[in-house]
């Protein structure tokens, strides 16, 4: 029992930040997961989240293990590799109150399970869905995986010549409607970006450069702590406000957005590169096609769209959660059946 | 009396004794696409209504248009439900198979062909009536695009002219068929006249086939069973549909569409209280079942073989993670490809265990349409009861064709949702671990997402009681044995076997499935020509109680009937019952892509029975 008289701080329902934390990671000291779970419990934690009603879904992988590792009270369910978004969509589908959270991987998202990560962003599935993006297969020691860049070597020496699958580019060309890439190291701007998030309704995609210390951190790599730190290009500084606080910024005008998201939160985009509107499809598209010509990683909000319906409201569905109605509202009454008979005799 | 003892009457009238009156099968050979599907349905649905037993056999091609397909029409007075292969009438439409099909039928037979095939030329055993389709369908059908459709409801009037079909019946038929559509109903109408007249002013009667009024199906309806099935699931309470469109089992998804779309909007907010994903692929198809499974949703996909074998990732995970789901597999001829179009019992094995590791599924066998609606309704009680994949083992016979059958029931009781736990059990039981076994069935409590009681880490990875990971062997293995502790309780609470014992045989037959009404005629067939007497069992689950032990016990040899090459059934039951009754067993297995016929049971087991 603790003998300090100063009570912990408490969030704004009450909770103090160790009922946001997980088990204690499995994963290498100093693997980016383990900062990306970190800003996770912060996001949380800030934001007052009710854990009651957090939803966590991972595939297979280094990634997929972390969800044990934050937000321990929470249901999570750990499915096969690469099939998350089905596992995510059904559940999301059966309790449309649920806050999903989503963990996967570069191997998971983007060899295989690129057919499900396709289909996912198609139906706009309200789900936060992360991937910590190594370009490296870790719990099978070390191949290249389909996020690797191209000419980025491994440890033995084998350098990768194929073209990398940019998961922020296919989710925009796609219909997406919030993308955004991050980097583990990068504390504040991760944090901004989950809490926008957290706002937004429908899928928001957040790849998260993430560096693999055992397989990817070498010279030679283009997903390693030094080559990231030193070509990380910041899409201007996110700054999320929740709905229940004021905005008291200023910002320089011209160069500031200012984003009203789904549930009255504010996303603020500063220091933006002249005339950048992160609601122009073709103008992200084109950003990140530069920035991959120059060898740099695009960090920020590079796309977000607050005007598309999510798959919930797509389908029209009841607002009581699906998975416990009551009977009376899932059984038609015997009239019913007795007419569907008529019908067939 | 068999066609072969038919004398070709000449007379307009058939005298009384050689009248065949209710006790035959007609043969419609068409190519496919031409909407020839809707006559027969018309004619099928007519001898319904008459009140006389029939079934039809859609024998179609994996094709849009363009290639051969059959569709048999059996009435029989006695009540015999089950396939035909012994065909008195035969409609030649289609110019690739015509030569073939005449010469398939048996002499006495009655065939109305296409005029300028020039069919009567090959046979003179047979009575052939010539119909101009061609020249009765243009006054009637200005639009050439439309002819080759309405061209084909010209034979439903010649046939009901020749057969003497109650007229009254085919306008009802036709109204139930294209009801909604007026003017389609009209050129459809125009062109059953126009056959009939034909056949009035043209044709003399000289065979002895004739249809008279019964009054079977005053208390029946007449359905398929993938409709049956979509029913159960509705009436079952499913929230979350999750399907990829394949033969046979589309119709599943799309009729549950349809009267989700009528029945299960709320009338107060307009709004869904069911999802239905067309997904990716199967594989997502059960992914997303099994996250709505686990969130506490009644959950379901369709699918066929192609279908279960992706699925066979999700479906450990399901068995290992303990999660419900309802899969409807509406079997069709398999490996691979296969004939996607025609009918088999070949996913048995395969399913029992599909995963790898140790798994063991529980699955259901539909013996009639009405079965694929009653087990729906108990697929997603045992689902969530054990919470495990359930699997309903359906086929294209039981699903696409239609059924004479007892009206659907309205369900008896709630729906069981098994141990969710409640908070009263979490003050009965002290603490909630997920995965132990505090009852002593091997079933152990869960909670679902979205409620303030305690929540777990579900996985397909190592765990223990508690639901954390752990590559413990002893977890592992208390675990396992835990699980096959459940499926030893599921062995009783699935449904029970269906048993008809005689006291005076000796030889057993086990069926399950779509071959249970060829097998009861089989029976009665093989007491007719051989005075052999049998019992029979019908499977209607997997874990088999232990009744079928017995039933082995008591009567030997046993004919185990399976539709496919392997014997897949009697394999499952020498794995499960004790060795020394392995070799009771015998087998009967039928493999073509048709459905089964009872002749060709009786023939196998004569034979069989012979070589003792």
């Amino acid at each position: 029992m603790s003998t300090t008289t100063t009570s912990p701080k408490l969030n704004r329902i009450g909770l103090p930040l160790a009922a946001y934390k997980g088990g204690k990671t499995t994963l290498c000291a100093g693997c980016g997961h383990n900062a990306i779970s970190e800003r996770i419990i912060e996001a949380f934690f800030e934001l007052g989240v009710d854990l009651q009603w957090v939803a966590k879904f991972s595939g297979i992988g280094c990634s997929s293990k972390s969800p044990a590792y934050f937000l321990g009270g929470t249901h999570a369910f750990n499915g096969v590799h690469g099939r998350m978004p089905a596992v995510a969509t059904g559940a999301l589908l059966a309790n449309r109150r649920l806050i999903g959270l989503g963990v996967s991987g570069d191997g998971d998202t983007a060899s295989i399970g690129i057919g499900q990560f396709v289909h996912l962003v198609r139906r706009n599935v309200p789900l936060i869905y992360i991937v910590e993006n190594n370009g490296v297969y870790g719990l099978t020691k070390g191949q290249f995986s389909a996020t690797a860049d191209l000419g980025s070597m491994l440890r033995n020496g084998v350098v990768n010549d194929l073209p990398p699958i940019d998961i922020c580019a296919l989710s925009i060309e796609l219909g997406a409607t919030f993308v955004a890439r991050s980097f583990s190291g990068d504390k504040k701007q991760l944090l901004a970006l989950l809490k926008a998030a957290l706002s937004h309704r429908g899928l928001a995609v957040l790849d998260v450069i993430s560096p693999c210390v055992a397989f990817n951190d070498h010279e030679g790599s283009t997903k390693s702590y030094k080559y990231v730190k030193e070509h990380d290009e910041p899409l201007g500084d996110v700054h999320f406000i929740p709905s229940y606080e004021e905005i008291s910024v200023d910002y320089e005008p011209g160069t500031t957005r200012d984003i009203r998201l789904h549930d009255g939160s504010h996303l603020l985009l500063s220091k933006l590169p002249e005339d950048y509107d992160p609601t122009d499809k073709m103008a992200a598209l084109r950003t990140l096609e530069e920035a991959r010509k120059k060898g740099e990683h695009l960090t920020g909000l590079i796309y977000i769209n607050t005007n598309s319906k999510d798959f919930i409201e797509l389908l029209n569905l009841t607002d009581e959660p699906l998975a416990t109605l009551p009977v009376e509202k899932v059984r038609p009454p015997k009239e019913a059946l007795d007419e569907i008979n008529e019908s067939f005799r | 009396m068999t066609p072969s003892d038919i004398q070709v009457e000449e007379a307009q009238s058939v005298p009384e004794t050689k009248k065949v009156v209710n006790d035959f099968s007609i043969r419609v050979a068409t190519v496919n696409g031409t909407g020839s599907q809707t006559s027969n349905l018309v004619l099928l649905r007519a001898l319904f209504q008459m009140g006389i037993p029939v079934t039809g056999k859609n024998i179609f091609p994996s094709n849009i248009a363009g290639l051969p397909t059959w569709f048999i029409i059996r009435a029989s007075k006695d009540g015999y439900l089950s396939h035909t292969r012994d065909n008195q009438v035969l409609v030649a439409l289609n110019p690739e198979t015509a030569e073939e099909d005449v010469h398939t039928m048996p002499a006495g037979s009655a065939i109305i062909y296409d005029e300028p095939l020039k069919l009567d030329r090959l046979r003179d055993d047979v009575v052939f009536y010539a119909v101009p389709f061609n020249k009765l369908v243009a006054p009637i059908c200005r639009d050439p695009k439309l002819r080759k459709y309405v061209r084909n409801m010209i034979y439903v009037g010649v046939l009901a002219h020749l057969l003497a079909i109650d007229k009254d019946e085919i306008a009802r038929a036709l109204n139930k068929q294209l009801g909604r559509k007026k003017k389609a109903l009209e050129m459809n109408w125009a062109a059953i006249e126009v056959g009939w007249q034909y056949a009035q002013q043209n044709l003399t009667k000289r065979d002895p086939f004739l249809l008279e009024p019964m009054d079977r199906n005053w208390d029946k309806i007449l359905i398929d069973g993938n409709t049956a099935a979509a029913l159960g699931c509705i009436f079952a309470g499913v929230t979350v549909v999750s399907w990829y469109p394949i033969t046979p089992s589309s119709s599943l998804g799309e009729t549950i569409i349809d009267y989700m779309k009528k029945y299960r909007i709320d009338k107060e907010t307009g709004k869904a209280t069911f999802a239905v994903v067309q997904a990716e692929d199967e594989l997502a198809a059960l992914g997303m079942v099994l996250g709505a499974g686990w969130a506490g949703a009644r959950a379901m996909t369709a699918t066929s073989g192609p279908g279960i074998s992706l699925m066979a990732e999700f479906s450990g995970l399901g068995y290992y993670a303990e999660v419900p789901a309802v899969i409807f597999d509406v079997q069709r001829v398999g490996p691979s490809t296969g004939l996607p179009t025609r009918t088999m019992q070949g996913d048995l094995l395969s399913t029992a265990v599909l995963s790898h590791g140790d798994t063991k599924h529980i699955m259901l066998f539909p013996g009639s349409a009405w079965e694929c609606y009653t087990m729906a309704l108990e697929a997603f009680d045992l689902a969530e009861e054990f919470q495990t994949p359930v699997f309903v083992m359906s086929d294209l016979d039981l699903g696409m064709n239609y059924w004479i059958s007892d009206p659907l029931p309205y369900p008896d009781r709630p729906p069981n949702r098994g141990k969710v736990l409640t908070e009263d059990d979490l003050r009965r039981l002290g603490r909630f671990e997920r995965y132990r076994d505090v009852d002593g069935d091997g079933i152990p409590y869960r909670t679902i997402p979205g409620t303030p009681l305690p929540a777990y880490f579900c996985r397909g990875s190592g765990h223990n009681e508690q639901a954390e990971y752990t590559e413990r062997p002893d977890a592992y293995v208390r675990n396992m044995d835990r699980l096959a502790r459940k499926f030893e309780t599921a062995r009783q609470r699935v449904p029970a076997p269906e048993i008809i014992d005689s006291s005076g045989a000796r030889v057993g037959i086990i069926g399950y499935g779509s071959s249970h009404y060829a097998i009861l005629e089989a029976r009665d067939q093989l007491r007719a020509r051989a005075n052999l007497e049998t019992a029979y069992l019908r499977i209607r689950a997997y874990p088999f109680n232990e009744q079928v032990e017995a039933f082995v016990r008591r009567y030997a040899p046993v004919y185990v009937v399976d539709l496919n090459r392997d014997g897949q059934m009697r394999a499952l039951l020498k794995l499960d019952l004790p060795a020394e009754l392995a070799s009771r067993l015998r087998s009967v297995r039928h493999y073509d892509g048709h459905p089964i016929d009872a002749r060709h049971i009786t023939d196998d087991i004569l034979s069989q029975e012979a070589s003792l």
